[in-house]
């Protein structure tokens, strides 16, 4: 019988599929006691409509794998936090042609005000060329925001620092 | 798998699952602690929850309407945080009050006087500088609000806060981006972005009452600054408001809108 934690880490993110749930960090905790398996999991936002989903794909690896006696349940803190997703999750979505997340910001007191444009450094997946501008902050899916290459003209999506 | 966009991988398989993301409307707070603190009410996580949910509707009612594709985007992306707050929130206070409502109860099987919203939140109507002020002053305002409850004794109501803080970062930032580029850009377009401050600010006082507004007063005169505009100085709606369950004339439209689905099929799953 495969590990339960090999099973829950081999699940995929409903709307990023080249991302398992381990890539992504949203999955904190597999814990196997007397057949009975207990999976933790973060949401990444809290509107985010693809929880339910993973919730059910998780537990549905799980009993196909064999696991009869199955909860996941879900962490709220610590919240989670772009920094969490893999190395091997960033390569994915850059093959996928998704520039991954740079550092988080801090978190912790008021959060800073910035005013006019706000200069983040992001490579085009595509090229690689540092000339990019945002398009929009805000994308197909809550995590993701809308970017365009200035070097070779190709618009494309970048996954928000968080 | 391998997919040349991430599209192809959604539409694979023409698995119309898909498409139909938390139409479940499982618990949200599903397999979360729901220890309830000595001394912890449901008060604030209602009202935290109803500003979202009403402020979310208003923000849906933009989709289609907003002047161009990345707005609109952005608006739904915002409404969607905010329904995702509500619901967390709205749970939570089903569990603190100990009555065994659920989300759906609390938003869909309450009367207008049972609502705990500002007032803010169900204002609509008005131009893109109207709608850019309410979202600017309510983000600003919500946001401080919540970097006060990332201690609170409700280990909950704390872990929402410091996810929502997260998100209503980016709200912030997309309103204040709009009002210096509304305000600092043409004559017509910085004549409309006051015109929403104007009318936006009656009901500024009501979100504070008596509670320190020293970082968001900070945060609307550096901004407004840049934008070239002035804070306005008209006068405040006084008398009891939205946490006092009295509203404005709007909130009764926008329930029976919202509610009238849930009402007319009682126990409906779609």
């Amino acid at each position: 019988m495969v590990s339960a934690l090999t099973v829950a880490a081999g699940v995929t993110d409903p709307e990023l599929p080249m991302l398992t749930l381990a890539d992504l960090g949203v999955l904190r905790a597999v814990e196997e006691h007397d057949g009975r398996v207990v999976v933790s999991i973060t949401p990444t936002y809290t509107g985010c409509p693809a929880m339910d989903t993973m919730r059910d794909d998780l537990a549905h690896a799980l009993l196909t794998a064999g696991y009869s006696d199955v909860e996941i349940r879900t962490v709220l803190t610590p919240a989670w936090s772009s920094d969490w997703i893999t190395d091997h999750g960033r390569q994915a979505l850059a093959d996928a042609g998704i520039a991954p997340p740079g550092p988080a910001p801090a978190t912790g007191g008021p959060v800073p005000l910035t005013l006019g444009v706000t200069r983040r450094a992001v490579s085009c997946p595509l090229c690689g060329s540092t000339d990019t501008g945002e398009i929009s902050r805000f994308g197909a899916t809550a995590c993701r925001a809308l970017w365009r290459c200035r070097s070779c003209a190709e618009p494309f999506e970048y996954v928000k620092e968080i | 798998m391998s997919f040349d966009n991430v599209y192809e991988a959604i539409t694979e398989e023409n698995d119309d699952t898909r498409w139909a993301f938390g139409t479940g409307f499982e618990d949200p707070l599903s397999g979360v602690d729901a220890t309830v603190p000595p001394g912890v009410t449901a008060d604030q996580c209602l009202a935290l929850g109803d500003d979202a949910l009403i402020m979310s509707h208003r923000l849906q009612e933009w989709v289609t309407r907003a002047p161009e594709l990345e707005d609109e985007v952005a608006l739904a992306n915002i409404g969607l945080d905010l329904l995702g707050q509500a619901r967390l929130l709205l749970t939570r206070a089903g569990q603190i009050d100990g009555s065994g409502r659920g989300e759906d109860d609390l938003a869909f099987r309450r009367d207008e006087r049972e609502f705990r919203n500002v007032r803010l939140a169900e204002i609509d109507g008005g131009h893109f500088g109207h709608l850019i002020a309410r979202l600017f002053v309510f983000s600003a305002w919500r946001l401080a609000l919540f970097g006060t409850l990332l201690e609170d004794d409700d280990p909950v109501l704390a872990a929402i806060a410091a996810k929502a803080v997260k998100e209503l970062a980016y709200h912030r930032e997309y309103a204040v981006g709009w009002v210096i580029r509304l305000g600092d850009g043409t004559e017509l377009s910085h004549r409309r972005m006051q015109e929403g401050l104007d009318a936006t600010w009656p009901w500024v006082a009501e979100l504070f009452g008596e509670t320190d507004r020293a970082e968001f007063d900070d945060v609307v005169t550096r901004v407004l600054d840049a934008a070239t505009l002035t804070v306005p100085q008209t006068a405040s709606v006084g008398g009891p408001g939205g946490r006092d369950g009295v509203h404005s004339e709007r909130m009764g439209f926008l329930l029976a809108e919202l509610q009238s689905l849930a009402r007319a099929h009682p126990g409906a799953t779609w």
